[in-house]
């Protein structure tokens, strides 16, 4: 086994390391603390390296950059804490859109999704439907070349600062639930859409969008007429490795060894000098040199064009997993001093403690929930029998 | 950037299956129960050219790298073989990388002496529990600065243990110095470092083996009319500690690499990695034992073997407690994470 980076990796490392140093500002950073995630100065930075385009599969049309240079960079700012929710939606839906879209919807998004000027939102949830995601009840009924949409999604994050929606809706209601399902990308300025915000106890604001009576042409549709799993299928794909959240704890650790190593006890002692801190904070460490051993991993197998599954959910379970715990351990270790939030008078780090602590929980529920990721590893890695 | 095993690696492998399979299946591992070491499976050991394939070619041995060392350390902890082969090979290069024309390397190069480390530091009429002590006769130490070697201890009584190991006390009153200063103290530590990344890599092999024993018997026994398998509680279980042991595997093999290298985080890795592979272990061996209900507390189970050693193996080193700390100490400082 070799662990070793290509030698273009390795210059890549610095050159994102030298790009954070200079565009990942304080003020970038506090930008998204008002609840939006996003921050579109520093995403349009990183489209203007070329670095969306650049993660776009070659055979695409994209700017081949390597997985393993791909890996580099989502590493690189996941530990600087850069906001990339949106970078990670913007090279996604373009892939899938060159792979799977017609013409206008190649010429009027992927463009613009590249040179980081438009996001799409996710809209995959309902009210009534999460990790059975397939059971969407979104109805789109054709009339004509158009189609009519009436239903809700829930989790439209970023919809709000987004320009259109990747929307996951019911056109045949009478098949297997897999077998009815349509994919659109609707414009979010459309009559008959309301986004209203969905407040977080992580203080991101999310969205619950409304479609009445939404119409729209058949050239924002992508995929086939119920085919729509097919693109739900390379959604996914395309998220492999580029989705983040391998590296959640890092911002975190750095965060807290500072407060601890300039925090004096009653006693005079500093934090840092406690024993039952100093294993706390080892113990974190070990698990993101774990999380790099599970986000090389599956760099690698990307590298070699394999279409991992169940790696990815090793790697997502383990580190929001491990994150949770730490935010619970950190904000402990704090005393009462960590409960102070963001902003307040001398609260620690600035009160990214208690931020993080609040922001951990909704980790292990996005993008696939921990009781899904187990059940994904119990049947496919150890064949024990599929239970839903 | 390669992560599966090479070709070379591949027949490398094999060769030690066919081995392990035939020496050490878990009937052989039953039948060492008491002395927690199998004669016959070590000599047919010396026949693969085992004990002295990652010493150096000069020293007689076989030249390879410790990456080859894991290889073999994996499935000794997929066998739970009762072998000292980690104990052995990092003594037996320690000796080699501090004094290249000792008489006894060849010995145990050809495994016919069997070398192990103590991992305690050494006091002055103290003595000190030595893994392999029961059965080695070649075993190294650090007493202060000094580089000490107790040898033909093969009379020390062995002690009756958690895991059935054959551990030893030794007191090292009598040892003879063969080396001393920073150079001979880092070699030590470096030696340390080599046994806690292959006993990482063991310990991998055997929290992976645990849980497949466990999903074997869930696919087998049926409770309520069904396959306990099915049910999500057990699945769930399996699928966490599946996946530490993944982490587990990386990590530590992550840390053969920058021992081969030389790494600056190399200690730090080792560390990291040896902790981290004691817990999946232990976790993995304890749920794969939950699951099997009473049965998994029966001596006629294969389970307890692992439960037992999962804990027994890397306690060798001492209270995981105080690796803690020394890694807190490797990794901060006042200025922060290094």
């Amino acid at each position: 086994m070799d662990w070793s980076f290509p030698p273009e990796a390795e210059e890549f490392r610095n050159e994102v390391k030298a790009f954070i140093a200079e565009h990942l500002t304080e003020d970038v950073i506090s930008s998204t603390h008002d609840g939006t995630i996003h921050n579109w100065e520093f995403h349009q930075k990183i489209a203007e390296r070329g670095w969306l385009g650049g993660a776009v599969p070659s055979e695409l049309g994209g700017g081949g950059k390597s997985a393993i240079e791909m890996a580099v960079m989502i590493e690189e700012l996941q530990l600087a804490g850069a906001p990339i929710d949106g970078m990670g939606v913007a090279i996604v839906v373009a892939s899938v859109v060159l792979e799977l879209g017609n013409d206008h919807l190649k010429e009027t998004l992927v463009p613009k999704l590249l040179s980081g000027e438009t996001l799409v939102s996710f809209g995959y949830t309902e009210p009534d439907s999460g990790s059975d995601v397939a059971a969407a009840q979104t109805r789109a009924v054709r009339d004509g070349n158009e189609w009519v949409i009436n239903g809700q999604k829930m989790w439209t994050t970023m919809a709000h600062i987004a320009d259109y929606v990747l929307l996951l809706t019911r056109t045949n209601p009478d098949v297997p639930k897999h077998k009815g399902l349509t994919f659109f990308i609707v414009p979010l300025n459309a009559e008959g859409i309301e986004i209203q915000p969905v407040h977080t106890m992580g203080t991101e604001r999310s969205n619950a969008t409304f479609y009445d009576d939404v119409r729209i042409g058949d050239e924002w549709r992508i995929g086939e007429v119920d085919g729509g799993w097919e693109i739900m299928k390379a959604a996914l794909k395309y998220e492999r490795g580029i989705a983040g959240g391998q590296f959640p704890s890092p911002p975190l650790i750095d965060a807290f060894i500072e407060y601890a190593q300039s925090t004096t006890t009653p006693d005079g002692s500093s934090i840092i000098e406690n024993p039952v801190v100093r294993e706390r904070i080892v113990r974190a460490l070990i698990d993101v040199e774990v999380c790099r051993g599970f986000a090389y991993n599956t760099a690698f197998l990307a590298s070699e064009g394999v279409m991992f599954g169940v790696e990815g959910s090793m790697t997502k379970l383990f580190a929001s997993e491990s994150y949770k715990k730490h935010s619970k351990w950190f904000i402990d270790m704090a005393g009462a001093d960590g409960l102070l939030y963001l902003g307040e008078e001398d609260a620690p780090v600035g009160g990214v403690i208690d931020e993080h602590f609040r922001h951990a929980p909704v980790t292990t529920i996005y993008g696939g929930t921990s009781e899904i990721s187990r059940n994904l590893i119990a049947e496919g890695l150890l064949g024990l029998p599929r239970t839903r | 950037m390669y992560l599966r095993l090479s070709p070379d690696e591949e027949s490398i492998k094999d060769i030690f299956v066919s081995f392990f399979d035939a020496e050490c299946s878990i009937e052989r591992v039953r039948n060492a129960e008491e002395s927690g070491f199998d004669a016959t499976a070590w000599e047919r050991f010396i026949e693969t050219g085992g004990p002295g394939m990652c010493l150096p070619e000069s020293c007689g041995g076989g030249g390879a790298d410790l990456t080859t060392a894991a290889i073999v350390a994996n499935l000794l902890g997929t066998y739970v073989a009762p072998i000292p082969f980690i104990e052995h090979v990092v003594a037996a290069r320690l000796l080699a990388s501090l004094d290249q024309s000792n008489a006894n390397l060849p010995l145990l190069a050809t495994g016919e002496m069997i070398g192990s480390l103590a991992l305690q530091s050494l006091h002055d009429s103290t003595s000190a529990i030595v893994p392999a002590g029961a059965i080695a006769n070649y075993i190294i130490g650090l007493r202060g600065e000094e580089i000490v070697v107790a040898e033909n201890t093969i009379d020390a009584s062995p002690l009756r243990n958690t895991a059935n190991l054959p551990i030893a006390r030794h007191n090292f009153d009598d040892a003879i110095v063969i080396a001393s200063g920073e150079e001979a103290h880092n070699a030590y530590l470096r030696a340390k470092s080599e046994w806690k990344a292959l006993m990482a890599v063991a310990l991998t092999g055997l929290g992976r083996k645990a849980v497949d024993i466990g999903v074997g018997y869930a696919k087998e026994r049926y409770q309520f009319g069904v396959l306990i398998g099915s049910f999500q509680g057990i699945q769930h279980g399996f699928a966490t500690s599946i996946t530490n042991v993944e982490g587990s595997h990386f990590l530590s093999s992550r840390a053969i690499a920058a021992l081969e290298e030389g790494a600056d985080n190399s200690a730090q890795l080792t560390g990291m990695a040896f902790l981290f592979a004691s817990e999946a272990a232990l976790d993995a061996a304890a749920t794969s034992l939950q699951y099997h209900g009473g049965y998994g507390f029966a001596e006629e189970y294969d389970i307890q073997l692992y439960y037992r050693r999962a804990k027994g193996w890397p306690l060798q080193l001492g209270d995981p407690g105080l690796e803690y700390q020394h890694i807190a100490n490797l990794c901060l400082s006042k200025e922060g994470v290094v």
